[in-house]
């Protein structure tokens, strides 16, 4: 018996193998998805919600979902996007994110993710809440004004780097990453080399002193918008 | 106790931020102390504590949208310290020579062409609803579109070193992050020689201004000063880099190529409860005698000579002026401010045909300190950039004094001298009130970087009484 399953996603018919997330079928299709805590490398999480579609009228998180055959599903839709964004909003109110000055600028997924989503300026007061900053590591720096809390640093620490770094501590408003140290982030046994460091999709956690090396017009989502990379598949397989 | 009544200009127009004047007289209508008050307020020595060293040199340019570069520039200078960074590499030292040069053409063309040429173009009495830029384009389309084109130029010059034309990132600690591709070097090359013919023509227009009228300007605003500026090693002129050179208003030398790690040896800042910008001097010579000029005026005088071919031979002229003296005319800023743009074009010209803008060699890096110094001419005048980081490179201490700062007692001194010849014994008009911001535009102040800030400049006077009763009020 194969393993093969069709569904439909925005009335395009894609075929998918029986296990996959739809997030996993969409990408192999050259179908983005916008994301924010997924990662290709990572577990599925479903903790950001950004990436939630319509399956067969109901909401559901693309990451977390797997196919079914003949499922429908809705996600390139204006109430779904506006969502989206309205996500994207409040991750910008809840931290400290200055872009124009941020050494991620260029290369940060949340900020990608606004200019895709066509985010003009969030409907949301700002909070203005105060987070500290983690310079105590000689070659990471850790600025809490810009988390999303993605979990992406406490998953890769985890499932990639056989750590476990990093860990959410309080609830609600106050919730936060924290280190595995009683310290601060020096005593811990994070390395610059550790997945979760490279994983970070905004400015949060970063390699000290590599800031603003790639200049303005070359940094990462300067001239490529952010899921085009998986958009080109679709040109290669229809291709095919 | 005689009458006394109170002329406020609030706030000055066509300079960059916000300031007011505050002019007292006397029962019999004499003027007794004329005062320019900023009353913006900056934070940004407070805002980037606790920040990551690298961060500074693209955070604290956004204090202005004017001269950016500089602070960029300066911040990064100071980093250089920080990182080890003591000779950069060829193509990172000419990047950002490039990106500089790019700021003062542009910066010195939106100030002449846009802010000043209304007073110059119509005369200080003219009509406000003609003595204006939109005045300009209307009667001389061809000289404010050469202020436009000029500007342009400038910005495009910085896009390509900084990555965009306003707040880019170009220059990093030791280095540069990219370097002038063929293409780009190719565009600007072609415009080049169009831009230098502009800048002759500024040049032309400033200096005739300054001779013909030089009866009336000669005393308009005037006085000996001190003047302060960077100087390059064998005496020339030189907006990048340097020591600090201080002369008296007879050309005696009051420091020579003091080592810019050493400022704070030298220059002190002074608070008054009147204005939320301080007033530097130098320390030997203490606050009541230390004050200096800085800016294009003070540049020229210092400079021993200019190491562009037509920016010098201007440089003499405007120096025979005054017999090869110190020029003390106030309004002379606009003149010497036109040797600078022609000087800038020249080097703009130069490096654009230096191929070490193609190298690849972009970053160094030695040993790691704990405290730097980021000196640079601003368009406005020498800048100071002092900043200290800890162990877990965080920044613990800054410390900006701008260039506006400097001629903070000298733009009170060319108020008061306005004020007093011109407002004292006689009905105030818009045209003499007119004539006591034309003093302060002579040293293209920015009020919003000054104190740091955002914002434009209309003007409003204000006559008020001894008792703070409201005699006259005047709009712009």
């Amino acid at each position: 018996m194969s393993d093969k399953i069709k569904f439909t996603m925005d009335g395009v018919e894609i075929e998918a193998t029986q296990g996959q997330t739809i997030m996993q079928a969409a990408d192999e299709a050259g179908m983005y998805i916008p994301r924010l805590c997924a990662h290709k490398d990572l577990l599925p999480f479903g903790s950001c919600r950004v990436c939630t579609v319509m399956v067969n009228d109901r909401p559901q998180t693309a990451c977390t979902q797997p196919v079914s055959p003949g499922m429908s599903v809705e996600s390139e839709t204006e109430e779904l996007n506006d969502i989206r964004r309205s996500i994207v909003e409040m991750l910008f109110v809840e931290g400290n994110h200055y872009c124009p000055f941020c050494e991620k600028s260029g290369n940060c997924e949340l900020q990608a993710l606004g200019y895709r989503l066509g985010m003009l300026a969030p409907r949301y007061p700002y909070m203005f809440n105060k987070h500290d900053v983690d310079a105590s590591h000689p070659d990471i720096y850790i600025d809490h004004n810009r988390c999303i809390l993605c979990a992406r640093c406490v998953r890769s620490s985890k499932e990639l780097d056989g750590k476990n770094v990093f860990q959410f501590v309080g609830r609600g408003i106050h919730k936060r990453v924290a280190f595995n140290s009683d310290t601060d982030l020096s005593g811990t046994d994070v390395s610059v080399t550790d997945k979760a460091i490279e994983n970070c999709p905004v400015g949060a956690i970063l390699k000290k002193r590599s800031a603003y090396a790639v200049p303005i017009g070359k940094r990462k989502y300067d001239s490529q918008p952010l899921g085009s990379d998986i958009e080109s598949r679709k040109a290669a397989v229809k291709q095919g | 106790m005689g009458e006394t009544s109170k002329i406020i200009i609030e706030p000055v127009t066509r300079v960059e931020g916000h300031g007011k004047v505050s002019i007292l007289l006397d029962e019999n209508g004499q003027v007794t102390r004329a005062r320019l008050h900023i009353v913006e307020f900056r934070g940004f020595e407070r805002f980037i504590q606790g920040r990551p060293y690298w961060e500074v040199p693209v955070t604290v340019q956004r204090l202005c949208g004017i001269c950016p570069v500089s602070h960029h520039l300066a911040a990064a200078k100071a980093m250089d310290v920080i990182v080890g960074a003591d000779k950069l590499t060829p193509t990172a030292e000419k990047m950002r020579r490039l990106m500089h040069y790019g700021q003062i053409y542009q910066s010195h063309a939106l100030h002449f062409f846009h802010l000043v040429s209304p007073d110059l173009l119509f005369g200080f009495d003219a009509d406000p609803a003609v003595r204006n830029i939109i005045g300009v384009i209307k009667k001389y389309p061809e000289l404010a579109v050469q202020g436009v084109m000029m500007r342009k130029y400038g910005q495009e010059i910085i896009k390509v070193t900084a990555g965009k034309k306003i707040h880019g990132t170009g220059a990093i600690p030791g280095g540069i992050n990219k370097n002038l591709s063929i293409a780009e070097r190719d565009s600007l090359l072609k415009d080049i020689d169009q831009q230098i013919e502009w800048s002759r023509g500024a040049l032309k227009i400033a200096k005739d201004y300054t001779v013909e009228h030089l009866d009336e300007l000669s005393d308009f605003g005037s006085f000996n000063s001190n003047h302060l500026s960077l100087i390059r090693a064998d005496g020339a002129m030189d907006l990048y880099d340097g020591g600090l050179r201080a002369i008296d208003a007879e050309g005696n030398r009051i420091f020579d190529h003091v080592d810019s790690q050493d400022y704070i040896d030298y220059i002190a800042e002074e608070v008054k409860d009147w204005s939320y910008m301080k007033f530097p001097f130098m320390k030997q010579l203490g606050t009541d005698k230390g004050w200096y000029r800085v800016g294009p005026l003070a540049r020229v005088n210092t400079a021993d000579f200019i190491d562009t071919p037509e920016a010098e031979e201007a440089r003499v002229e405007f120096m025979a002026l005054t017999g090869g003296k110190p020029n003390n005319i106030t309004m002379a800023y606009h003149w010497a401010r036109m040797i600078e743009v022609l000087h800038s074009a020249e080097k703009i010209r130069d490096l654009l045909n230096d191929t070490d803008l193609q190298g690849d060699d972009l970053v160094v890096k030695g040993e790691r300190r704990s405290e730097g110094v980021g000196l640079i001419e601003a368009p406005r005048g020498t800048l100071f950039h002092h900043y200290r980081v800890n162990e877990d490179d965080q920044v613990t201490m800054a410390n900006l004094i701008v260039s506006t700062t400097s001629n903070n007692v000298p733009m009170n001194l060319a108020v008061e001298k306005v004020a007093k010849k011109y407002l004292s014994g006689t009905e105030v008009t818009e045209g003499l009130l007119n004539r006591v911001e034309v003093a302060i535009r002579a040293y293209d102040p920015c009020l919003s970087c000054a104190t740091h800030a955002l914002g434009k400049m209309p003007l409003t006077v204000t006559v008020v009484d001894h008792n703070g009763q409201v005699i006259n009020r005047r709009s712009t």
